[in-house]
């Protein structure tokens, strides 16, 4: 039983299922896609312009990407229900990672924003960045932030909190 | 008391309510929607997070933005006429149903009646669970997300099926804590997504795991959890104290059929669509002849099954008030059962289907035993359906070309009767 459906933490095993290859995540930014269990749901894949999250023949299908289509560009992180998707850039600079996390909380941080970043488990792992944020589309979009983070975390960080002032 | 004549009465304006009321009047029937809410919508008005399903239906979209446009489209229809603030009190033989008003006590007198009058909360037995600041989770988000008004500063959620784990994600978003979420079964109930979001933010979520009890003064200053052992019993030693404020419970739903019980629909308990439940044919009709239910009443399931249910329950009815074409009967009608299917078609809704053929099952029982009975009608029980007057029959139909044979008995060839998948039984769950 994978630790997913008792701690709502997926297992190495799930994460490595969704994750590019080693020389696809050196070239460039690449969408990695957390949902592991079939749920009637489709919205990513009509949110793709590149068609590199595949057709669902069933609308129960866990989505399947083709990730030399992939741009990073994050669309999918912004449509998916389930704030289920990352978009991770490898190629950022020498020590750093940027990942693009959904963030549907109020304020939202500012560029250049310090913040601590979290893992699955929601356990501080280092400091990051704020790079970029883009606001969600009115009225229902989710608001994607763009954090810089250690390299090696890569594969680890996957949220943020709001360093408390003073 | 006003008397108040319509083709279709339809109680409960949510996702199922309304859809059915812009289905059956699409068609041209004069429906009265009613609602004891002051807002249409029902549940979907609370929620704020982004529905699952297909694309080009509502997904991507919160709950609240497709409710605010289901309210638009019925104001806008000159067919349906809005009764809110009202509360359904009874249906009777003659087709009367008793509603109260915020002027006092009306009849409406309608040819045809859906009920989609949706779910109550369970409720759990634990010492200190009639302490204010023990919630239902329906009142958390009413609270907050209606009323924008924060339940507490720090919550246990018991329950981690979709509805638990959705209100702990809206609580961390107003800025509540959410100590911990406690479920009994060995695994996460609701959708995997759910839960990693709120594990991502640092919220346990500790399977085999219930409340053991709430103290407090004047309200819940605290709560004790502890885990499970096999039996379901609590193992001494393993009790966790957490200083919370609130208690929140999200251990289910069952069904609010109190109006199909008193109109004399025949009943089942089917535990896995919730409780106790109307049986009904595809058309949605139940026993009951001109009553249909749709939505969380005729099972538990979610707003998307209980939308693409309530515009079935609308076409049945209008068809039989005899106002939709055979041709275009049999075409929305295979589209919609489509849908449903695709909505249900995968793992998640497996106990769903297993319950639908359980019930169907036993609407075919009795539909058997009716026919006996109506063969000897010496035998025929008093409270047999058939003992009662039929519904008004329908001043439109009358004028309408006869439709050969009944709906309903069309309808009762069940195509899912073969689903059934193993059902377990989970009378049992405690949260």
């Amino acid at each position: 039983m994978s630790t997913l459906v008792t701690t709502g933490v997926p297992s190495a095993q799930d994460i490595a299922g969704v994750t590019p290859p080693e020389e696809r995540r050196a070239r460039g930014p690449y969408a990695t896609i957390e949902c592991f269990q079939p749920i009637p749901c489709d919205p990513c894949h009509h949110s793709c312009r590149f068609g590199a999250i595949q057709e669902f023949e069933d609308i129960n299908d866990i989505p399947k990407m083709d990730w030399s289509k992939c741009t990073g560009c994050a669309l999918c992180v912004a449509a998916c229900p389930g704030l289920a998707i990352f978009v991770v850039d490898e190629t950022y600079s020498e020590t750093e990672c940027l990942i693009a996390m959904p963030y549907e909380f109020v304020p939202l941080p500012e560029k250049g924003q310090p913040v601590k970043l979290t893992d699955r488990a929601g356990i501080v792992v280092a400091d990051g960045i704020v790079q970029r944020v883009v606001a969600g589309r009115k009225p229902a979009g989710t608001p994607v932030v763009w954090v810089s983070a250690p390299k090696r975390l890569a594969t680890v960080v996957r949220g943020f909190i709001l360093r408390k002032e003073g | 008391m006003a008397v108040r004549t319509t083709e279709l009465v339809i109680i409960g304006a949510g996702p199922a309510g309304i859809c059915a009321a812009l289905e059956a009047a699409s068609h041209g029937v004069k429906t009265t929607l009613v609602d004891r809410g002051e807002e249409l919508g029902g549940q979907l008005i609370k929620q704020t997070h982004k529905f699952f399903g297909w694309h080009k239906k509502s997904a991507g979209t919160r709950g609240v933005l497709i409710a605010k446009k289901l309210a638009e489209e019925v104001l806008n229809n000159e067919n349906i006429t809005l009764l809110n603030s009202t509360e359904a009190l009874g249906y009777y033989d003659d087709g009367t149903l008793l509603v109260e008003t915020p002027r006092g006590i009306d009849r409406v007198l309608g040819d045809r009646l859906i009920v989609a009058t949706g779910a109550s909360e369970r409720m759990l037995l634990f010492p200190g669970n009639d302490l204010p600041g023990v919630y239902g989770a329906g009142a958390v988000q009413t609270l907050m997300n209606v009323h924008g008004v924060r339940p507490g500063d720090s919550v246990l959620m018991i329950g981690s099926g979709n509805i638990g784990l959705i209100v702990s994600y809206q609580l961390l978003q107003a800025g509540v804590r959410v100590a911990a979420v406690v479920e009994a079964m060995p695994t996460i109930g609701g959708y995997a997504v759910h839960a990693s979001k709120i594990r991502r933010l640092g919220v346990p979520i500790m399977t085999r795991h219930t409340i053991k009890e709430a103290y407090g003064k004047e309200q819940v200053e605290g709560a004790v959890i502890w885990e499970l052992d096999e039996n379901w019993n609590g193992i001494p030693g393993t009790e966790k104290d957490l200083e919370v404020d609130v208690v929140c419970l999200a251990i289910g739903l069952t069904p609010l059929a109190e109006l199909l019980w008193q109109c004399g629909a025949e009943m089942a308990y089917i535990p896995e669509l919730g409780g106790f439940v109307p049986l009904y044919d595809e058309t949605m009709e139940t026993t009951r002849k001109g009553v249909f239910v749709a939505g969380d009443v005729a099972g538990i399931e979610e707003a998307s099954t209980a939308m693409a249910a309530g515009r079935m329950a609308g076409l049945s009815a209008a068809r039989s008030l005899g106002k939709v074409s055979d041709l275009d009967y049999s075409r929305l009608r295979n589209e919609i059962a489509g849908e449903l299917e695709g909505l249900r078609s995968g793992p998640a809704s497996a106990k769903i289907l297993s319950g639908i053929a359980k019930m169907r099952a036993m609407l075919q029982s009795v539909k058997e035993a009716a026919a006996v009975s109506e063969a000897e009608p010496a035998n025929q029980p008093a409270n047999q359906p058939a003992d009662q007057p039929a519904n008004r029959p329908a001043k439109q139909a009358a004028s309408e070309p006869a439709k050969e044979g009944d709906l309903a008995e069309a309808g009762a060839r069940d195509s899912e009767a073969q689903g059934n998948n193993g059902s377990k039984s989970e009378e049992a769950v405690g949260a």
